[in-house]
């Protein structure tokens, strides 16, 4: 059939960057053809389930699983005795099973392989276990005591990670400071609450080596971080992604649970399959690290800040997962945010026999910033100021270094701050509202604006902080883009169709994404600190213009148009001055494929980007891009129950240049709703080692009626090494809101929060004291 | 063994005829028995709203309806949410206006949806917003879901 070249007579570049474009995966999300993980069946296939401790530092005095052994349907039943001694974990402090003590009541005693879920609980109902209680210690200031019990047997303290970073001279600069303010707060539990319970598959080949379907979000690390706690070569391990139900940062290391189903699997040579129970997923899966932070900075009269004195003790919980390395970002965020020269930080994280944090959605920074922002407000009312004015006043301008030697390129703070002031009404709202606080009535509204700084072009925490793609293009133009960027819902499959599509003129339609299996894509250190559409997008980028080059150069050479004078537009090879057709694409690959010197399109980039990893000093420009948010909140106080009512978020964020609009404000909108959660609701309640709330009754998630009114705006900064300009964004929105909420609560009714979530019971209670106080005072 | 009972009932359009376990949940009748796993396990308690079918037009936790309550009545599953121009208005809004990321607790949503979309004539902005909130969503920050909901049903903020 012969092109219509004719009929065409100019192709204009048409773009999708910056459009609304629906993550190609949705439809079949939205019609329920998509087979998550969770709802995955192998022929042959078992259950297996775990017998928890359920206490929190024991003995274990005797464990008899003979009559679990011999009910009818069980397949294997293990305990730490029938295995040998692996140890993981990046402390190498975990076991995929416990024995002899248990440190937490996660601890994994015993797990059982049957034909059902039903038969596996009927055989952990008849396991017997004795246990001695030890003296346990859950107050992370109790364990950093010389005579707290020990959690760990050999050890010296339970201490297990410190951190310093010291910048300038911090004494000199308090001498010069006008106001000093020094405040401790303490940041509490809370959990990811990933829809999809926590799940594996592991499924063993005769010759030993193992095939594991995984909810991880980082893959390639996956299995050097799994194989230890098998005896296995990680090479042996091939690792497939299945759609997951959230992850949210959850799903950045090996948790036992994952271990305990290959064991499972090995001991049957059956496939196996362990998926948690909603309760099970509240208490063993990871949590948010609790920190208490003293805080103690200072000021001139005009504003100008002068020192930074930062203490935090990090409860670490009985193992180590990421958790105790989230200073690593919380120091990034108190040497970073606005400009102050002399900072000094000390972060010590400790073993309790609580259950362990891992990486969330903001790591660290959530919990730093909530200081951060809310100290900066008190420092702001003390010298008359709004938090507006006090934040310009410090705000750092474009190639500015910070102490810990990132470097500011593309800095829009100032920009983000005046924006979202002005958005709001905020410094007239601020005065209006401080001065209605004493008055009669029982609403009170209340503004508050919080300000973060995170990282947006990756973050070098690995010898390596990059991304592997492979792209080809068939006889038909149809384009497959293998890449090691994993999905976790958070919509990189539309993200590298865009960017593809932009570069090689195909549509969106036309191209594949693959990313969920090991053994086929290449290597990526995993979806964390907002790094994908930046590291996976540029290497897309480089890889399809590698592709482009190719094909621009064969229709070149037919057409004897410079190369360089070429585009490729909607399915066409056109002259790109007035896009006059040349050649259809995939006929110019048919010809590229079919001719006396065959080629086919298929390339490969390995993007690396221009980051650091920082020095034992903690010095070192980590990340190729930085980016700013500022948020305002505006709430109602109702002040007889105490509810805050958020009524309105207004959000500015720096996101270098907008890829997909729908995707950026859905990943804006819902990490400002989960951070909404963490200020005002949701609280893994830990008593004495136990979660005493694992259920969606006690945990209380936002829902849809308390989602208040969502202005979003957003700085288009122009990364100068960003894929088309774009900065990662994903975890700013969840970090910055909730000192923007405790803000607002205190402009509405005069106090502080230093501990939240600002709970009715929590906000009533304080009102109360405060009248009381007042009264008792007059 | 327990007991088994005999059920007859609609199931996405088509008559069907089982015997099954009398403790069986309806949720694992559809996710265990016949391999239909758009309906979505995720709290078991009711809680989420990650498993909501139509039972006889009605949205129902089917994590907390015995399968054998299916008898003599007409369910349908997200598999079974269709129009007779294809996919239902509600899951195409929900796709083009970006409500979907994990997507885990969609089928859920989009049930409850249709349900408030049939059965409230005259429902609002804020009346939806009520209706939605036994469904909980952790990737979302709900408004695309709302504003897929409102422009199906033709409602303004």
């Amino acid at each position: 059939m012969a092109d219509k070249v004719q009929l065409l007579t100019s192709i204009e570049k048409k773009t999708l960057i910056g459009k609304r474009v629906p993550k190609p995966d949705s439809r079949d999300k939205a019609i329920g053809r998509t087979r998550y993980i969770n709802d995955m069946k192998l022929p042959g296939m078992l259950h297996g389930k775990i017998l928890h401790a359920g206490v929190p530092h024991a003995r274990i005095k005797r464990i008899d699983v003979s009559k679990a052994r011999d009910l009818p349907g069980v397949h294997a039943v293990l305990t730490a005795d029938d295995i040998p001694e692996f140890i993981f974990g990046m402390a190498r402090d975990n076991r995929p099973l416990k024995g002899g003590k248990v440190r937490c009541v996660r601890d994994e005693i015993a797990a059982v392989a049957a034909e059902s879920e039903a038969i596996c609980d009927a055989a952990l109902a008849l396991i017997e276990v004795e246990f001695e209680a030890l003296p346990a210690v859950f107050d992370p200031a109790e364990a950093a005591k010389d005579d707290a019990p020990r959690i760990h047997e050999g050890k010296d303290d339970n201490f297990n990670l410190k951190y310093h970073f010291g910048s300038g001279d911090v004494k000199a600069a308090e001498a010069t400071s006008d106001v000093v303010i020094d405040e401790t707060f303490n940041v509490h539990y809370v959990t990811h609450v990933c829809m999809g319970t926590s799940c594996a598959i592991a499924d063993f080949d005769p010759d030993g080596k193992l095939t594991i379907y995984s909810q991880t979000q980082y893959p390639y690390n996956f299995k050097m971080d799994l194989a230890p706690a098998l005896g296995m070569h990680a090479g042996d391990i091939r690792v497939i992604q299945p759609p997951i139900g959230g992850a949210f940062g959850s799903k950045l290391d090996v948790y036992p649970y994952e271990p305990v189903c290959v064991l499972l699997a090995r001991a049957t040579q059956r496939p196996v399959k362990l998926m948690f129970s909603r309760e099970e997923e509240f208490i063993n899966a990871p949590t948010r690290q609790p920190v208490r932070i003293h805080l103690r900075a200072g000021a001139k009269k005009d504003g100008t800040l002068t020192f930074r004195d930062i203490k935090c003790l990090l409860n670490n919980g009985a193992y180590t997962s990421w958790g105790p390395t989230v200073p690593y970002v919380m120091m990034r965020t108190f040497s970073s945010l606005f400009r102050v020269p002399d900072v000094n930080i000390d972060c010590q994280s400790v073993y309790t026999n609580n259950p362990y944090a891992g990486s969330f959605r903001g790591y660290g920074n959530v919990q730093a910033t909530y200081a951060l922002a809310i100290h900066t407000d008190i420092m702001a009312e003390a010298l008359g100021m709004s938090f507006v004015d006090l934040a310009l006043k410090n705000a750092q301008v474009s190639g500015e270094v910070t102490p810990q030697g990132a470097v500011l390129n593309e800095c829009a703070l100032a920009e983000c701050l005046t924006l979202a002031a002005d958005k709001t009404d905020f410094r007239a709202k601020e005065k209006e509202y401080a001065a209605l606080r004493d008055a009669p009535g029982r609403f009170k509204r209340g503004i508050g604006m919080a300000a973060s700084i995170h990282n947006a072009g990756g973050a070098k925490i690995h010898k390596s902080d990059g991304c592997g793609t492979i792209l080809k293009l068939d006889d038909y133009a149809r384009c497959t883009v293998i890449t090691g960027a994993s999905e976790i819902g958070q919509g990189i499959d539309a993200v590298l169709s865009q960017i593809i599509s932009e570069e090689l003129g195909i549509p969106m339609r036309d191209i594949t994404i693959v990313n969920n299996d090991s053994a086929i894509a290449p290597w990526d250190v995993g979806v964390h600190a907002s790094r994908t559409t930046f590291i996976a997008g540029n290497g897309a980028q480089r890889a399809a213009r590698k592709a482009r080059v190719q094909i621009l150069a064969a229709a070149s050479r037919q057409s004897n148009v410079p190369p360089e004078a070429l585009d490729l537009r909607e399915g066409w090879v056109v002259q790109e001055d007035g896009g006059v057709p040349v050649i259809k694409i995939d006929r110019i690959l048919r010809q590229m494929h079919f001719s006396d010197e065959p080629e086919l399109v298929m390339v490969s980039d390995y993007y690396e980007p221009p980051s650091e990893p920082e020095g034992k000093d903690h010095v070192g420009d980590m990340s190729a891009a930085y980016s700013h948010a500022v948020h305002v909140a505006e709430v109602e106080v109702d002040t007889e129950t105490g509810e805050v009512k958020v009524l309105k978020i207004t959000s500015a964020q720096d996101v270098g240049r907008i890829i997909n609009e729908l995707g950026l404000e859905a990943q804006i909108e819902g990490g400002i709703i989960m951070g909404l959660g963490y200020a005002i609701s949701e609280e893994l309640i830990i008593e004495n080692g136990q979660v005493r709330n694992p259920n969606f009754r006690d945990y209380k998630l936002i829902t849809s009626p308390e989602v208040p009114e969502l202005d979003l705006h957003f700085i288009e900064s122009h990364s100068s090494t960003g894929p088309m300009g774009a900065k990662g964004i994903a975890e700013l929105p969840t970090i910055v809101i909730a000192p923007a909420v405790a803000n607002a609560v205190h402009n509405a009714i005069g106090i502080r929060f230093h501990n939240p979530p600002m709970t009715p019971e929590k906000v009533a209670r304080a009102i109360w004291e405060k009248n009381s106080s007042r009264a008792a005072a007059e | 063994m327990s007991a088994t009972v005999e059920i007859n009932f609609t199931l996405n359009g088509r008559k069907r005829q089982l015997t099954i376990d009398a403790g069986l949940s309806a949720l694992n009748l559809l996710r265990d028995k016949l391999d239909m796993t758009g309906t979505k396990y995720a709290c078991g308690e009711g809680e989420c709203g990650a498993c909501t079918i139509l039972v006889d037009g009605l949205s129902v936790n089917s994590c907390l309806m015995y399968a054998a309550d299916f008898d003599g009545r007409d369910i349908v599953t997200i598999e079974g949410l269709r129009s007779d121009k294809g996919f239902d208005p509600m899951q195409d809004a929900f796709v083009e206006h970006g409500a979907i990321q994990c997507g885990f607790c969609m089928p859920g949503m989009i049930m409850q949806a249709r349900h408030l979309a049939d059965t409230n004539k005259d429902l609002t902005y804020d009346g939806l917003k009520r209706g939605l909130e036994g469904n909980v969503c952790r990737c979302t920050g709900y408004k695309k879901v709302f504003d897929a909901v409102a422009d199906v049903i033709g409602i303004a903020k």
